[in-house]
């Protein structure tokens, strides 16, 4: 780096070595079809998946689309509330506006029992030095008078003390080439 | 399957708490708006940027002499803002206005604080207004207003 001249008067200061720089974007949500109907099952505690029309593979949450082989789903599946844990993350440092998140806390793609991709959630009940993947588990659900057209729904994954699923088996390990197979 | 009147939206907030380092000229700059001046970098033909980069623009050779510039200088260019967005730094209406301060050869970027369109116009005269309590931000200039006359 070259040395920098600066005016006579700015000599000896404190330089200043960083600035704030916070972008903050405000948005209404609007969930598209697939979205809205997976949304809206959650009231009444049912986890929706899209069905792919060419081979059956079930995507949660569903997008309207199978992006594989680009077209859309329009038939919905009913998810057992039992999967495995993929591959998960224990968090150990806050994150800005998730006060509602205790530390350590351990996020997880879980993958459901009979979806063949999996979705980002949370994994509770749990030594978190315990967690693994292939680690079985089931939905904890809010109390019934709390629920509301939300994923919020499931407070988080609990373990359900079944043998684990074999890693090699185990979230997109199980997937062939060229992405998840019904 | 959605009937419109059914249909769910919610509110969604994306932010980013960004701390952005500055390294020594951006740094040079923040530091001299802390102090209440305008510094820009001078090139290799006499001109200067203001506010500086850390490399020339069509040359791309380090820039590495920052000098003072004026307070005052003329509007370039401007747009009347009304009303100003909810993240605006002014809460009232303004101009947004291209000032090219005396001294300096590129105009930036800034508001100018005026009641009503019908004050602005291309060519007129501002000053820098300053904050009191200044931290080295480019929020510490309050806003450019038509220079008083003395």
């Amino acid at each position: 780096m070259s040395e920098i001249s600066i005016p006579e008067s700015l000599r000896d200061l404190e330089p200043v070595q960083s600035i704030r720089t916070p972008i903050r974007m405000e948005y209404t949500y609007t969930p598209g079809v697939a979205a809205q109907a997976y949304l809206k099952s959650f009231a009444d505690k049912k986890i929706l998946g899209g069905v792919s029309p060419v081979d059956g593979a079930v995507f949660v949450p569903p997008r309207g689309v199978d992006p594989r082989h680009g077209v859309a789903t329009t038939d919905y599946v009913e998810l057992a509330h039992t999967g495995h844990v993929g591959s998960y993350c224990v968090t150990k440092v806050p994150i800005p506006g998730r006060d509602d998140l205790t530390l350590p806390y351990i996020s997880a793609w879980i993958f459901l029992d009979g979806a063949n991709i999996g979705f980002l959630s949370l994994v509770g009940d749990i030594d978190p030095a315990d967690c693994r993947i292939g680690l079985r588990v089931e939905a904890v659900w809010k109390d019934d008078d709390e629920l509301g057209k939300t994923a919020e729904n499931i407070r988080w994954w609990r373990p359900t003390g079944e043998p684990d699923v074999p890693f090699e088996r185990a979230g997109v390990r199980s997937w062939q080439d060229g992405g998840p197979r019904a | 399957m959605t009937d419109a009147d059914d249909r769910l939206s919610a509110p969604l907030v994306l932010e980013y708490p960004f701390t952005r380092t500055t390294g020594p000229v951006i740094g040079a700059f923040m530091t001299g708006l802390r102090e209440g001046i305008i510094c820009g970098a001078r090139r290799a033909d006499g001109s200067v940027l203001v506010p500086p980069s850390e490399y020339d623009p069509e040359t791309a050779e380090p820039l590495t002499e920052l000098v003072e510039v004026a307070q005052t200088g003329e509007v370039v260019t401007w747009t009347w803002v009304d009303p100003p967005r909810q993240q605006s730094p002014w809460d009232r209406p303004h101009a947004l206005a291209l000032i090219r301060l005396d001294g300096a050869d590129t105009p930036f970027l800034h508001g100018v604080l005026v009641s009503s369109a019908d004050q602005m116009s291309t060519g007129m005269r501002v000053e820098a207004s300053w904050r009191d309590d200044r931290e080295g931000h480019i929020r510490d200039i309050a806003g450019f207003v038509p220079e008083r006359v003395s």
